[in-house]
């Protein structure tokens, strides 16, 4: 039993924890909360995985920008545990039907996955093509014309965001 | 213990190395308190603290036990859990960023190499940015969970002005990486070792990170979220005792690690000025390493006095001059510098032919 393994046990149950908690917890900055803790354990993984840029990234973009704008959201239109609207019994009776069937569906998808992770954990913990030299020369040589589409894609949306925002 | 088999000296190592800055950031910011407090009163021609022992040296600890001493209020509708997570998360993050910075060269000790780093990653400087963008989430946590309408009007001020701020830094630091061609802190201390600082090459990037730096730690003339003639006292208005102590401490923390990043970028770092460091390593081998300690902090409190400074001698900007100075001036400056740096780096690559 190596650090990476012991590492990789704690992120694992901390990133299920959290998730869970995401679901469960009646109040909703509690729910923010929780998944900024999943996003910390999910960058964990990608560092387990030397993939040190993809991790940072994750956490500057979801957990330090998406994530202030769901709070700054919730914080102002004050969504309280007391407020909610109790859903019905047949409703939550439903969900539940469907959270088996997703599951069903995704063990049915990983269940031979084994044999085949096996070798590509192995050949990704000990690459470096995480490591962003390798990345910015991978994204500006072979995916050059699919980066600058979805840079244009971005460029638009903000276009968008600032038109409807003026719209008086 | 064949079960766990990894170099417990390098464990042991980095625990102390961690300890030690802690503590010393800590001490620091204590004493950034006090020298505010001086160069406030030598701004405005008073003596300031002279009481507790020669000079008020002992000021901060007299402050630390008064608030400790205090009352400690927590508002019955307040979220209460959130309400003491909040300055815990604003002194988490001020603390976190501190992992990656050299604080100077390496030490020889039985014979193993110790860098004065606690963790070298090759995306030294996006770490930083990281953790700074998580700064955001002690003031808006601490706010909300007050239940007081003042406090959230101010944790958001505060939260607005910091994201926008983050991205005038960003985008100012992209210039500087173009020119240094790597994100390890290490290795951009190391390429100014000669003697070239950053500073030389990038003014106006230095000048947008300062700016930006000043917003970001919340001071004046950037101290909006706590407006007291607005809003009270900001966020921290429902806070009393050392939950109020911890945020005011962060900020001075913060102050700290955004001096030591500064000169790390821009002002060489450990790189002792006018002396080759690699040649004083042979000389006297690990008073070398202290030197380099002493050269960053000697660096790092003239930066700190810089901010108390301009704290004394600029008024507040106003909420709107503020927003306008982040997104129109700011942004579109940083926006230039980065084109600018770009030809030039593009022409002296290929030889200064077009």
């Amino acid at each position: 039993m190596n650090i990476s393994q012991i590492l990789f046990g704690i992120l694992t149950v901390l990133a299920l924890v959290s998730a869970l908690g995401v679901v469960v917890s009646k109040n909703p900055v509690y729910s923010v909360l929780c998944l900024i803790v999943t996003f910390f354990a999910i960058s964990g993984h990608y560092i387990l995985l030397n993939a040190q840029f993809l991790a940072i990234v994750n956490i500057i973009v979801y957990a330090g920008a998406i994530m202030v704008l769901f709070l700054f959201v919730i914080m102002l239109m004050n969504l309280n545990a007391e407020v909610e609207p109790q859903k019905s019994k047949i409703l939550k009776f439903a969900g539940f039907i469907a959270g088996l069937c997703l599951f069903l569906v995704i063990v049915a998808a990983l269940k031979n996955a084994d044999e085949k992770t096996q070798t590509q954990a192995t050949q990704l913990a000990g690459g470096d093509i995480g490591l962003i030299k390798n990345l910015g020369r991978a994204l500006f040589n072979d995916y050059v014309l699919p980066f600058e589409i979805s840079s244009v894609l971005f460029l638009s949306a903000m276009v968008g965001a600032v038109v409807i925002g003026k719209k008086e | 213990m064949v079960l766990l088999s990894f170099d417990w000296f390098l464990i042991i190592e980095k625990a102390i190395l961690i300890s030690i800055v802690i503590v010393a950031s800590l001490v620091i910011a204590m004493y950034e308190t006090w020298g505010e407090r001086k160069v406030a009163a030598f701004i405005q021609d008073r003596i300031g603290p002279d009481r507790a022992g020669f000079g008020g040296i002992l000021q901060p600890l007299a402050d630390g036990m008064k608030l400790f001493m205090k009352e400690e209020i927590i508002p019955n509708s307040s979220n209460k859990f959130l309400f003491v997570m909040g300055p815990g998360l604003a002194m988490l993050t001020a603390m976190m960023t501190s992992a990656v910075i050299p604080w100077g060269g390496h030490l020889e000790i039985m014979g193993r190499t110790v860098p004065l780093q606690i963790a070298d990653i090759n995306i030294g400087i996006l770490y930083v940015f990281g953790v700074v963008s998580l700064g955001v989430y002690g003031v808006m946590i601490g706010g909300w969970a007050s239940n007081n309408k003042f406090s959230l009007m101010a944790a958001l001020r505060g939260a607005s002005q910091m994201i926008s701020y983050e991205l005038a830094m960003g985008l100012s630091l992209i210039a500087l990486l173009m020119l240094t061609g790597t994100l390890s802190l290490r290795t951009i201390v190391e390429q100014q070792s000669t003697g070239h600082w950053n500073i030389w090459y990038q003014p106006l990037g230095f000048i947008i990170f300062f700016v930006c730096a000043l917003a970001e730690c919340n001071r004046t003339p950037f101290d909006l979220p706590e407006a007291e003639s607005e809003l009270n006292f900001g966020y921290h208005q429902e806070y009393s005792s050392m939950k109020l102590g911890f945020y005011l401490f962060a900020e001075y923390v913060n102050m700290f690690i955004s001096c030591v990043i500064m000169a790390t970028l821009f002002f060489g770092g450990y790189d002792i000025p006018f002396v080759n460091d690699a040649h004083l390593y042979d000389q006297i081998g690990n008073w070398a390493a202290l030197a380099q300690v002493v050269c960053l902090m000697a660096k790092v409190i003239f930066g700190i006095f810089v901010f108390m400074w301009i704290r004394w001698t600029v008024p507040r900007f106003r909420y709107d001059q503020l927003m306008n100075l982040g997104w129109k001036g700011l942004i579109p400056l940083a926006l230039a510098n980065m084109v600018i740096t770009a030809v030039v780096a593009l022409l002296k690559y290929n030889n200064w032919h077009f």
